[in-house]
């Protein structure tokens, strides 16, 4: 798979991956990362929000 | 019978399309939604409720990133139920290939047609990207869950 890098257009098999994720109450996140000869090159970033904002005080403002 | 205290639904909704005015208010020639857009932060900028526009100051830089941000996706009309009027972005903001090396972690939604007006601060873990995509996925477009909830 040819992956955009700092570097230009690289192979991913000549490159180091790295993944991660967290879930908490805010968002659910994954990254992935790609790194050559210990320099990082790609690092690309999923948050999936899980917060809103609420106007409950919407009465209140125009009462 | 009885009567009971309630602000109507209906209201709620309206207030999302711009239906009532209590004030002075922008005179609007057309019935089209405005053009909303989403700005990313720096971790160590400021944003929060007393926000009131679009800032250049404390907002994220680098390749592939244009200064305001992306325009966000707005293919679904707000809506009400239950009590809650609520809108959601019909799709993701996405950043493709952009490189963000200092810390970011908030992005305003914020009004480009009505003079960048902001409404809303959203906050994540902090990133960077590198060569890379940010997805921003927006949570269910449902009532209590919705982006924007007028509850």
């Amino acid at each position: 798979m040819l992956i955009t890098t700092t570097k230009g257009i690289m192979d991913d098999s000549k490159l180091e991956k790295k993944e991660g994720s967290l879930d908490n109450d805010n968002e659910i996140t994954t990254w992935v990362e790609y790194w050559l000869e210990g320099e990082l090159v790609h690092r690309s970033v999923h948050v999936h929000l899980k917060k809103n904002v609420v106007a409950e005080g919407i009465q209140a403002m125009l009462a | 019978m009885s009567n009971t205290q309630a602000m109507c639904t209906s209201f709620k909704g309206q207030l999302l399309t711009a239906t009532h005015n209590f004030g002075t208010a922008p005179t609007r020639g057309t019935t089209a939604a405005d053009t909303f857009k989403a700005a990313l932060y720096l971790a160590s900028a400021t944003l929060n409720a007393s926000t009131t526009a679009y800032s250049a100051t404390g907002e994220v830089s680098g390749t592939g990133y244009t200064a305001g941000g992306i325009t966000v996706t707005n293919g679904t009309a707000p809506t009400t139920s239950g009590t809650t009027a609520y809108w959601t972005p019909s799709a993701s903001l996405v950043y493709t290939t952009v490189t963000l090396t200092t810390a970011f972690d908030t992005v305003l939604n914020y009004n480009s047609t009505q003079s960048n007006a902001a409404v809303g601060v959203f906050t994540f873990g902090s990133q960077t990207v590198t060569a890379g995509t940010f997805t921003l996925t927006m949570p269910s477009n449902a009532a209590g869950t919705a982006l924007l909830n007028l509850a």
